[in-house]
């Protein structure tokens, strides 16, 4: 009935694991019995866990992020300290089995459960709104998609508790996440928590193509989208087509494991290098569907706040474009000393060298868009600024390290690593704080505060600095990657230094909480009335802060590629219309919510080869998906009185009287 | 609902789906599998000869029985077709026997691969004999788990035909599930060929 399951499952002996456990559950405890105090589990519900609001789910993201980047954080930091101090006759505190499950979960946390969901967050928030749409093209699928990755969070999480995690490093190379070195279930937590939140990836990505195709607001043609937009459309294009292959990819692990086949074994005619092609061929492109977003969040904050139009929009376009048909050939990159021979090693090297080419492309508009611009050094100018300076060398180094006769030295150093996180530190988590500090008040009505804004920044930056530079020394030095002890006296004042960059980065991180602690409690006093507090030029701008649930009153008739500033400048902006009609709006669902609890169900019993419990969740899943569709009731009209009524408190607020310019309302209607 | 849906026909036109936004996504939704399949197909090339002094091919299967297979599946791929003539026609039972003739095809094709899996395993060639074994049961396995997927959606889609009769969900349903069937008959002509027939050249 239990399977593999047992109660010595849980590490009791384990002090510095029973300790969080003990933390986490007092916590969400504490959590639980504040919402019950509070009588909030009503609201919970039918705001928010039904939610098919894109801008809700696309908040829930972003907390899903945080919550997980807190946990990812603290791998880190356990990982710097004991390399800070396993150096020589010292073991450290950490036994090698718990450090290579902490380097795993690392890895796995940050990419999946923290970067992903920050991407998909802001591309829920951001995109229906600069588009003119009302939300994402299947609601529903959209509340799955987030609930279904909450569940591979939680999957992770769960597996610190009840048995072990992966300690194969994030990609699980074969033969070693295979069964005979890798027997426990900490691998199996591992292809499960991917299975489940990569579905609901790859269903985020079928949403937001077709809402980019078919959902754009009247006259917006493909150019005349925002960027931020053609970098979404793009990454989504990536998400369809690469996240099938990594689902692929780890299902055939699963038969390995669970089903005694040979497809990356050693014995009978398996083949580990086919894996590892696999698994890039999903890998690379997941990077770029990373920084994708992040690169056009930093194009509207640079154009924002220079005050500009973002310089060279169509190169901007076509710079996304060939960084994504790119992506999908350079993949070998990441085991050039498989020993495929020069020749392949070469096309490989100068494909990827060739990525550096649309980069650079981006980086000067970016620059040129600066150029002779009414700069203003809001955060998210910062952060941009901070990103161009600290990609610029990541990418430098990417470019180093494309050279295969480099890479056969650095391979697995900690160049490699520094490298990683570099582009990954510093272009696409710079570039979400700054979309977050940027979007803030579209979704919550007052902007963030300043001051610890611009404290987050300097700490991240710093911290990023003084945590990796001294990784690239390390690498030169021939340190090699996921270490738990050394030998060389040499290393151990670079990795101290590593260790004090890890605390800067996480007072950045604390600074970032106490921003926003401090903005909701100042929030009054901050608020929002215009809808444009950054004198912004994209859609977004032109409704009310917080947006209203059906985002705009009427669809915008678009004309222009910065349709809000140029209606700013017409004072065609801020005119009400004289009348309104009823809109339609997806019905909030639960089934989402419920589909993904039996997904829980069904992931966590066949980690311990609970087969009736497992069957039971997939057959939930089955059924509740089945019985949604026998529902016929899935969407609802809001009266036009009733968005008259949200509309005339908006333009009271604005202090604009109604039909207060009759003749550009004709132009209007 | 229905009375609002009526007098709200027109001046929405922008943020409505007219059933042509479902296809596109179920399109997309299509490639993505087909790159499942593609996964599984390459896997299947580099695996085909490792059979580690195993079984292959020309030992383990005959080609008339995979033949029939294939007909069946053929056929349910025609009688689908009908299906959806009958559906562009208004005839509601039409429709519904037309799917229970499609279930049935699809159903026999199921039958006859689970069997054909069966007296595999019995003789000791089972998914963990060789690599190229475990590829050959992955690969075709999932293409039966689809199509296993797909009979049960053909199962929904006659009760939710007879039950809300041909209304614009339904059809749009209809069209989607239409595509799903006729995308697996296409994989399954790449397994009869690369899978099947390859083997004995």
């Amino acid at each position: 009935m239990f399977g593999k399951l047992t109660l010595d499952a849980v590490p009791w002996h384990e002090p510095i694991i029973m300790g969080t456990g003990a933390v986490v559950a007092l916590g969400g405890l504490a959590l639980l019995a504040a919402i019950t105090l509070a009588g909030k589990w009503g609201y919970l519900w039918r705001e928010w866990i039904t939610s098919v609001d894109h801008k809700r789910i696309g908040v829930m993201y972003i907390i899903l992020a945080v919550v997980m980047l807190l946990r990812g954080f603290a791998d880190a930091i356990m990982m710097r300290v004991q390399q800070a101090l396993a150096y020589g006759d010292a073991a450290g505190y950490l036994p090698p089995h718990h450090y290579d499950q902490i380097f795993t979960a690392h890895g796995v946390i940050m990419i999946f459960f923290v970067a992903t969901p920050l991407i998909l967050g802001l591309m829920n928030v951001v995109v229906p709104l600069q588009i003119g749409a009302r939300d994402v093209a299947y609601p529903f699928v959209n509340s799955l998609s987030f609930w279904l990755s909450v569940v591979g969070a939680v999957l992770v999480m769960v597996s610190m508790f009840v048995g072990d995690f992966a300690a194969t490093g994030w990609v699980a190379y074969p033969p070693l996440s295979e069964l005979g070195y890798s027997p426990t279930v900490g691998m199996d937590y591992y292809i499960w928590s991917l299975q489940l939140s990569g579905l609901g990836t790859t269903l985020s990505g079928i949403n937001f193509i077709v809402t980019i195709l078919r959902m754009r607001a009247p006259g917006m043609d493909m150019m005349k989208m925002p960027v931020f937009v053609w970098t979404a459309f793009i990454t989504n294009i990536l998400i369809v087509a690469v996240f099938p292959v990594l689902t692929g990819t780890l299902a055939l692990l699963t038969m390995d494991r669970y089903f005694d086949m040979h497809f990356f074994t050693n014995e009978l005619g398996g083949n580990a290098m086919m894996y590892i092609n696999l698994i890039w061929v999903w890998g690379h492109p997941e990077v770029y569907i990373l920084i994708l977003p992040a690169f056009g969040a930093y194009s509207e904050i640079i154009a924002t706040f220079s005050g500009k139009p973002l310089f060279g929009y169509k190169s901007m376009v076509y710079a996304t474009s060939s960084i994504g048909i790119l992506s999908f050939f350079v993949w070998l990159h990441h085991f050039f000393t498989m020993g495929s021979g020069a020749n392949v090693n070469a096309f490989f090297g100068i494909m990827t060298t060739v990525i550096s080419i649309p980069t650079g492309v981006k980086l000067f508009n970016w620059l040129f868009t600066m150029y002779r611009g009414r700069i203003r050094y809001h955060s998210a100018t910062l952060w941009t600024i901070g990103f161009m300076v600290t990609f610029a060398v990541g990418g430098m180094t990417g470019v180093l390290l494309a050279v295969p006769g480099a890479d056969f030295v650095l391979h697995n150093s900690l160049f490699l690593v520094a490298h990683f996180h570099n582009v990954i530190i510093g272009g696409v988590v710079f570039g979400c704080l700054a979309g977050v500090s940027f979007w803030f008040p579209k979704v919550f009505g007052f902007t963030l505060n300043e001051f610890w804004g611009k404290v987050s920044f300097w700490c991240w930056l710093i911290g990023y600095w003084l945590a990796f530079t001294p990784l690239y020394i390390l690498g030169f030095e021939g340190m090699t990657r996921r270490m738990n002890h050394y030998e060389v006296a040499e290393w151990h004042p670079w990795l101290v230094v590593a260790l004090v960059g890890a605390l800067f980065v996480g007072m950045g991180i604390l600074a970032f909480i106490v921003q926003i602690v401090v903005s909701l409690r100042d929030r009054e006093a901050n608020r929002d009335v215009t809808g444009d507090p950054w004198d912004g030029r994209s859609l977004e701008w032109s409704t009310s802060s917080p947006a209203p649930f059906y985002n705009f009153a009427v669809l915008p008739e678009i004309t222009s590629m910065e349709q809000h500033w140029d209606n700013k400048e017409a004072g065609r902006a801020y005119v009400q219309p004289r009348k309104y009609e009823d809109i339609h709006m997806p019905r909030n669902t639960g089934a989402g919510f419920i589909i993904a609890a039996f997904s829980l169900l069904f992931g966590f019993a066949i980690v311990w080869h609970m087969w009736v419990f497992a069957a039971v969740g997939l057959a939930g899943m089955i059924v509740t998906f089945i019985v949604r569709s026998y529902d016929q009731d899935v969407d609802y009209w809001v009266p036009a009185a009733e968005v008259e009524r949200i509309e005339n408190a908006r333009f009271r607020q604005l202090g604009i009287k109604r039909f207060e310019q009759p003749e550009q309302i004709e132009e209007m209607a | 609902m229905a009375h609002a849906a009526i007098t709200h026909a027109h001046g929405h036109g922008h943020d409505h789906d007219d059933g042509t936004r479902t296809t596109l996504g179920f399109w997309i939704y299509l490639m993505s599998d087909c790159l499942i399949f593609a996964t599984l197909f390459a896997t299947f090339g580099v695996l085909a000869n490792a059979t580690a002094g195993g079984p292959g091919a020309k030992d383990l299967f005959e080609l008339p029985y995979v033949l029939g297979e294939t007909l069946l599946l053929l056929a349910s791929s025609v009688t689908f077709g009908m299906a959806m003539l009958n559906l562009y026609a208004q005839r509601r039972g039409q429709v519904i026997v037309w799917l229970a003739i499609t279930f049935l095809f699809g159903a026999g094709f199921i039958a006859m691969e689970v069997n054909e899996f069966a007296k595999l395993i019995a003789d000791g060639a089972g998914p963990g004999t060789s690599a190229y074994l475990s590829a050959y049961f992955t690969l075709v396995g999932t293409h039966g788990l689809h199509v296993t997927a797909g009979l049960l959606w053909i199962a929904v889609m006659m009760h939710q035909t007879f039950r809300f009769g041909l209304t614009g969900t339904i059809r749009r349903r209809l069209a989607c599930l239409s595509l799903f069937w006729h995308f697996l008959d296409l994989v399954w002509i790449c397994v009869f060929t690369f899978v099947y027939l390859r083997g004995f050249l």
